[in-house]
Order: structure tokens, then C-alpha cells, then sequence
């Protein structure tokens, strides 16, 4: 079938759908977290029980996850209305106001998305829409992720369609002129990466797109997958076509289970209509793309090391040179991007390098996807413009600090990345400016910390992560971090000497220059930032062997403050694990710090108006008498 | 746990799916684990022999991925996400809770065969932290405090024994 009659029967299909009052539920693994699919089952059995014929519509993520599980309810002559956090109870409400009625239920709404003239809230207006530039995630909980025509009706393998007219040299000028850089973390020049493989000599060249996404805090690439995965497919036919390859892989991280479903059910649904496979939309290019499963491996999202893995090996990076690109998957020229990387391609190729080039910095282009977690009021995933201050992430697009506390510091790039302090929050974000501040833009994971949070322990965390997840081929990645993590948890608990502090430096730049890969070269970021911004919090840890956050268990206490606690509740004692809690009905509580495992249950359940439950560091401050565990 | 015997014939339809390239290694591990729950020696062996691979080749791969397991899961697999923002939350003291409520180690599968526990690196999940997942089901925003009860509908089979261990 040829382009136009895809793009024909796609746009039917969607009217068909949009001129009738219909039901959209964000199901993807976030959605699902928070209840969506009970939700979807409600909806289902309440429509069911009236006899009603409305369609109900599974939707990727729109990245407000704090909502979570999200409604939207469209009528064809009113308002498409998005309904957060739903609960079964809510939907018969939902379906007599909405649906059977006219009655909007604004009190559940958080707002229409289109801008109303009546005064309703509307979705665009809400700050975080404001800022934001969506291309990537236009789409996302607006498709059904998995129906390709929702994709083709708006817009979708337009691109395709184009580029295949177009000449190889054409496209990869169009990518360089973009300016776009690898998304992956790195930021390598996607159309220089391009050229290479299309000149690279060879008849057999693959196309790997990299959904390995490991970092600890980072779900975008999930997002785009599990909501619309085929934007990544586009781009990924049209590298194909660019270099010259017939035959592509993706290869996702077995820990997103959903993501890997919805992206085989898009390989199949765009097999079925000649969009892959054999002479695709009838012209004589062939291309196959098949999914290869991640085994689990933080290294695997290194790209040798990736190759490594396909190859049915420990996934332990190469020396480069070579390249990927002259020596890839078994030995031939490949091309390997990022899932957020391919989703571009399909963009610039539509409307042009030049508009893509007119967003973001000088020398970071388009937009960034980040994730955002922590301490924030409006946790979720967002894109904006490259350049983007921090202060705008942390205050506009994410809601503010949690409970009105006060911001600390932002960890970008998860263990790659570094630690930004509140003294940063005006840079514009690209990959430069975070270069230089010491961090990378690695994944896009933004983890917002506030003055309850360790920048010691932090950095002790992504330590932990990146001495287990080395691979051990070279060995200032392999024992280095196991040392750098050695000396950060001497320091957690109070035993290093302040000499350690001079040590943990210098080993860690050590480290950066003396490793192989990516991995070992950027694990020391988090310890190198923490110090370089919060040496005064290292000082405490081990002058006075105190934890200014109260986050290091050895050198915390919990204490029940006599004059605070009730006497006649026993909330702590009936629920403490260890049985550490002592007092009579009527009596004092007292903590027995030997027994304390200090897991925080007694400060968690003591009532809020006593808030008698305290924690203490250092030690000593504990009055005399008690013992100090 | 102690291993059983397993019925190794199972192996050969899933050998003849994929073929005896060495590509084909990690699916095939990741498809025997799917069958039996985790990986037997005996079946690595077997693995190593149709691949032609020496068995130290098939060991290093089998021991190098996090998805890979040596020894059979209990029936209720617990996970404990330990990403950034889990950590942040907490996620370290509701691992501890439940190593006490379970009486087991992170890492390993109870003798009678019922839980077993495991720390992961990130499912994503991350506005929802601190989380875990009991079969595969996902419980959010988890604390010390409510791991007790979220395990009480798992532990009912196996009350008798976590009893028993807890008079130990």
C-alpha cells in the first residue's frame, strides 16, 4: 500500500474516534503502578451496566506521573477533560456527570486541554505546559501506542514517506545541520556519527537502537516506548535507509517487560502494512527490525559493550578504535543511537534542520527529556528547550520542593552524573554548561535532594551501584570504585580521618583518567561534586562525626523527647520491630539504642500532634543515661 | 535452598528455536530461566555443549548478567527497587524491614521454598518511591511500617514456618 492511502485510512479511523464521546486511560508501567488498570476495569464494568457504547482507549504516559492514573474524557461538541488521580469509586461519578450528562466535574478536573474562553483551568495555561516543548512526547497519552494508524494520523511516517525520496547525502546534511547530539548521555554529533557509517565501506551494515537504559531514576526512554514507539521505529528505517542497512535491532533492558510487549505489537502492526520488511511503502528498500532482550547490565548501556552483549558475550566494552561505525556487530559498520536520538530523526526530516536548530543553545540543540523525582511536588517527565535554567525544572515544571523544604541540591545523570547546588540553579542546562559544572547530562534523571537528604550517603549510593555494575575488564574502574566506596563508607559511619578527604579526591580523579570505558571514566562525578560543593557536610561526617541531614545511621539516634511524649499512647511500642521501645502504659517511652535497629517506624507513626520522636547526631547528644547503641 | 533434579528435556525445543550461533546464548539462558525459574548447572552444561563453547564461557556469561539466577526463586519473589529515588526515600530501610519480617537475606530463597528477596536496580517507578513488587505487582510509596501488612496475605501459607524460625 502506498503512502497516501495509509495516511487516508489513518485519518478516517482517528476522526472516527474523535467525533465520538470517548475514554482515554494512561496504562503505561506508571499508570499501572497507581491503579489504572482497576480503573479501566471500572470504567469498563460501569459502561457495561448502562448499556452505554463509548470506547475506552489505552494511552501511553503524558509525564504529569504525580496524577497518575489519568482519565481523559473527550466529547465531540464540548471538552476533552483531564480527570487525575482516578479512582474506581470515581467513576460512576465520572460517567453520570461527563459522559451521560453535561455536568464536566470540574471539581475532579484538572483542566481541559484545550484553552477555554469560560474560565475552566485549562492544561496548556498550568505553568509546567507553559515552559515546555513538546516533540518527542507529543504524542505521548494522546496515541493509542498500540494502533499504528493513530500514529500515521498525526503525522506519523510522513518522514518516512519523504526521506525515501530522498538522496543519503540529503538526509545526513539535514542531521548535521540540525545540530542534534546523541541523547544517550554523551552528546556525540548524531549526523558526524551518521556520515561515518555511511561512508564506512561494506555491504552488510545494522542499525541498533539503545533502550538499555540503566540508570537508577531515569524512565524516559521507557515512557517513549511503552507510549509511542513508533516515532523510535520511524527513525530508525530512515538510519537504515541513510546508511545503507537492512537490518536493525532494539535492544531493551529485560526490567521493562511492557515496553518490550508494546514495541513487539508495533514491529508487527508496521510489518503488516509494508512499513517494515520487504519493499517498504513500495519502494526497493527493505528493511527488518527484531527486539533483543537486555539480560540486565548497567554496562550494557555503553555502546561496544552493548555489541558485546548481541554477540552473545559478557558485555564488557572494547578498546576504540575502532569505531561502531567502521567495526560494529559482528565486525561490520553499525549505527547505534538512543531510543530519545531516533525519535528526533522523524521531526527534523519533517519540518526541517532549521526549525529544530532554532530551539535550544548555540551549541546543544532542540530540546532535553528529563525525569523528574525526589523531593518535588509534580514528580514526572518533561521536555523542554536546551538551556532551560534549573530553577525553572525545580520551580515551574516540578511544583516546588516537597513540604515547602528547602532545595539542596539536583543530581543529574544518575551515577554518571554529579551533584548541582542551589548556588548553580541559573545555568541553562546543555551538555556543556553541565560539563562544566562538573556533572553530565548523561540520562536525563534529575533527582531533586533536599535538607533531609546526605550528600555523603548520595554519593556512597551511586558508588555502591557503579562498584557492582563494573564490569572488571580494566582495573581503575574495577578496584577503584571499591575503594572510593571503602573510604565514603568509612566516612558514613564516622571512622576516617580527615586525611581520607585529600585521598578520596585524588583517587577519584584517578579513576576518571585510568578506565576504559564510560562507565568507570564518569562513576567518580557524584563523589567529585558532593565534595567540590558540599565539603562542609564531608567535614562533619568526620570532625565531629555528624550527619548534618540525619541520614547516616551510625551516627544518628533516636530519642523520645520526655516532655513531648503523651505517656498514655503506645503507637511506637506496638510497632517497633525490635521490641527496643520500653514504658508501661501511662509511663515515659524510652528507646533502648542498643536494641534500635533505627529503621524510623516510631517516628513515622508517633502522632502528629505529639511529634515526640526525634532524631540526634551526633551521638553524643543523647542526654546521659542512655545507652548509645 | 537445596537443588532439585530438573527435567532437562524441556532444553531441546527450546536449542531447536534458536539455533546453535553463539548470538543465540542469552536468549537461550534467558528462555530456560522462563521455563525452570532460574538457571540449573546441569542445563549450562547442556547449553555449553550444543553452542560448542567451553562451560566456563557459558558460567561467565550466566554470572556476569543481573537477570540471571543459580538458584530456584521462592514462589513469592519480593523485589526492592534501589534506584536514586527509592534510596532517597527510604528504600534501604524497607529492604531492612523486610530482611527482619521475612527472616531472610537480600539475595537469597527461604528453605521451604516461599520467598525469596531480591534488591533491583530501577523499575522506573520513580514518582512512586519508595517501591516494591511482590509477584510482579507493584506497591507504592512503602515504609518500614506498612511491610508487615502487605506481606500478610503471602505469609499465611508458609505461617507455620516463619513461626517456627521466629521461636528459633
Amino acid at each position: 500500500m502506498g503512502f497516501f492511502e495509509l495516511q487516508k485510512r489513518a485519518k478516517a479511523q482517528w476522526l472516527a474516534l474523535e467525533e465520538r464521546t470517548h475514554i482515554k486511560i494512561g496504562t503505561a508501567t506508571c499508570g499501572r503502578a497507581a491503579g489504572a488498570l482497576e480503573v479501566l476495569q471500572a470504567f469498563e464494568e460501569e459502561l457495561f451496566k448502562r448499556n452505554l457504547n463509548v470506547p475506552i482507549v489505552q494511552v501511553g504516559c503524558i509525564g504529569l506521573c504525580y496524577a497518575e492514573p489519568l482519565v481523559i474524557i473527550s466529547k465531540p461538541q464540548s471538552y476533552r477533560i483531564l480527570y487525575p488521580n482516578v479512582t474506581p469509586e470515581l467513576v460512576p461519578r465520572l460517567v453520570d456527570g461527563y459522559i451521560e450528562g453535561e455536568d464536566p466535574c470540574l471539581e475532579l478536573a484538572l483542566g481541559t486541554l484545550e484553552i477555554d474562553e469560560r474560565g475552566f483551568p485549562s492544561i496548556p495555561e498550568l505553568p509546567r505546559f507553559e515552559y515546555e516543548c513538546r516533540l518527542i512526547l507529543r504524542n505521548c497519552g494522546f496515541i493509542d501506542p498500540t494502533n499504528i494508524y493513530h500514529y500515521i494520523a498525526n503525522g506519523g511516517y510522513s518522514s518516512l514517506a519523504k526521506a525515501l525520496n530522498m538522496e543519503a547525502t540529503e538526509i545526513i546534511q539535514e542531521v548535521l545541520r540540525s545540530g542534534l547530539r546523541g541523547r544517550g548521555g554523551a552528546g556525540f554529533p548524531t549526523g558526524i556519527k551518521w556520515e561515518h557509517c555511511y561512508k564506512a565501506p561494506g555491504s552488510v551494515k545494522y542499525v541498533i537502537c539503545n533502550a538499555d537504559e540503566g540508570d537508577p531514576g531515569a524512565f524516559m526512554d521507557r515512557v517513549i516506548l511503552e507510549s509511542d514507539p513508533q516515532q523510535v521505529i520511524e527513525g530508525m528505517v530512515i538510519a537504515g535507509y541513510t546508511i545503507g542497512a537492512q537490518e536493525g535491532y532494539i535492544y531493551i533492558r529485560a526490567e521493562y517487560p511492557l515496553a518490550i510487549e508494546r514495541v513487539k505489537k508495533a514491529l508487527k502492526e508496521a510489518e503488516e502494512i509494508g512499513i517494515l520488511g520487504k519493499n517498504i511503502l513500495e519502494s526497493n528498500f527493505n528493511f527488518f527490525i527484531s527486539i533483543i532482550q537486555g539480560a540486565g547490565a548497567f554496562v550494557s548501556g555503553e555502546a561496544t559493550a552493548l555489541v558485546e552483549a548481541m554477540e552473545g558475550k559478557r558485555s564488557e566494552p572494547r578498546v576504540r578504535p575502532p569505531r561502531l561505525s567502521e567495526k560494529g556487530l559482528w565486525g561490520s559498520p553499525t549505527l547505534l543511537n538512543n531510543v530519545k536520538t531516533f525519535s528526533y530523526i522523524p521531526i527534523i526530516i519533517n519540518k526541517g534542520s532549521q526549525e529544530f536548530a532554532s530551539i535550544g543553545t548555540e551549541k546543544s540543540k532542540g530540546t532535553a527529556v528529563f525525569t523528574l523525582a525526589g523531593k518535588v511536588n509534580y514528580p514526572g517527565l518533561t521536555e523542554v528547550p536546551m538551556g532551560t535554567t534549573l530553577r525553572r525544572l525545580v520551580y515551574d515544571i516540578a511544583g516546588g520542593m516537597k513540604g515547602g523544604k528547602k532545595f539542596k541540591a539536583v543530581q543529574i545523570g544518575g551515577p554518571s552524573g554529579g551533584c548541582i547546588p542551589e548556588s548553580l540553579l541559573d545555568i541553562p542546562i546543555d551538555y556543556d554548561s553541565l560539563q562544566h559544572a562538573g556533572s553530565m547530562m548523561g540520562s536525563g534523571g534529575m533527582i531533586f535532594m533536599d535538607e533531609e537528604d546526605c550528600a555523603v550517603d548520595t554519593a556512597r549510593f551511586f558508588l555502591d551501584f557503579t562498584t557492582k555494575e563494573s564490569c572488571g575488564k580494566c582495573t581503575m574502574c574495577r578496584l577503584g570504585t571499591l575503594q572510593l566506596l571503602n573510604l565514603l563508607e568509612e566516612i558514613c559511619s564516622g571512622k576516617a580521618k580527615i586525611e581520607d578527604l585529600d585521598l578520596l579526591r585524588d583517587l577519584a580523579e584517578d579513576v576518571k583518567v585510568g578506565s576504559l570505558c564510560g562507565l568507570g571514566r564518569s562513576a567518580p562525578n557524584p563523589v567529585l561534586t558532593t565534595v567540590r560543593y558540599f565539603e562542609e557536610e564531608y567535614r562533619a561526617h568526620i570532625l565531629e562525626k555528624r550527619c548534618p541531614a540525619l541520614v547516616c545511621k551510625d551516627l544518628i539516634a533516636f530519642y523520645i523527647l520526655p516532655e513531648k511524649c503523651d505517656r498514655a499512647c503506645e503507637h511506637c511500642i506496638l510497632v517497633c520491630p525490635t521490641k527496643a521501645i520500653k514504658g508501661e502504659k501511662g509511663e515515659m517511652k524510652v528507646i533502648d539504642q542498643e536494641k534500635c535497629s533505627k529503621c524510623g517506624t516510631c517516628l513515622e507513626v508517633c502522632p502528629h500532634e505529639y511529634q515526640a520522636v526525634v532524631k540526634l547526631s551526633p551521638l553524643d547528644k543523647l542526654p546521659s543515661g542512655e545507652t548509645k547503641g | 535452598m537445596k537443588q532439585q533434579e530438573e527435567d532437562l528435556s524441556r532444553l531441546s525445543s527450546i536449542f531447536e528455536t534458536y539455533g546453535n550461533e553463539r548470538k543465540g546464548l542469552i536468549p537461550i539462558l534467558l528462555e530456560i530461566q522462563k521455563e525452570f525459574g532460574y538457571l540449573p548447572k546441569e542445563a549450562l552444561k547442556k547449553v555449553a555443549t550444543f553452542l560448542n563453547l567451553k562451560p566456563i564461557e557459558v558460567w561467565g556469561v550466566a554470572t556476569f548478567y543481573n537477570q540471571f539466577r543459580l538458584t530456584p526463586l521462592g514462589k513469592t519473589h519480593i523485589k526492592v527497587c534501589m534506584g536514586t529515588a527509592c534510596h532517597l526515600a527510604g528504600g534501604r530501610l524497607v529492604l531492612e524491614a523486610l530482611e527482619r519480617e521475612l527472616h531472610l537475606k537480600v539475595g537469597e530463597t527461604s528453605e521451604d521454598g516461599q520467598f525469596s528477596l531480591e534488591r533491583v536496580a530501577c523499575i522506573g517507578c520513580c514518582m512512586l518511591a519508595p517501591v516494591i513488587v511482590i509477584k510482579d505487582e507493584i506497591y507504592p510509596k512503602m515504609s518500614p511500617f506498612k511491610v508487615e501488612e502487605s506481606m500478610l496475605p503471602y505469609r499465611q501459607e508458609s505461617e507455620s514456618f516463619i513461626e517456627k524460625r521466629r521461636k528459633d
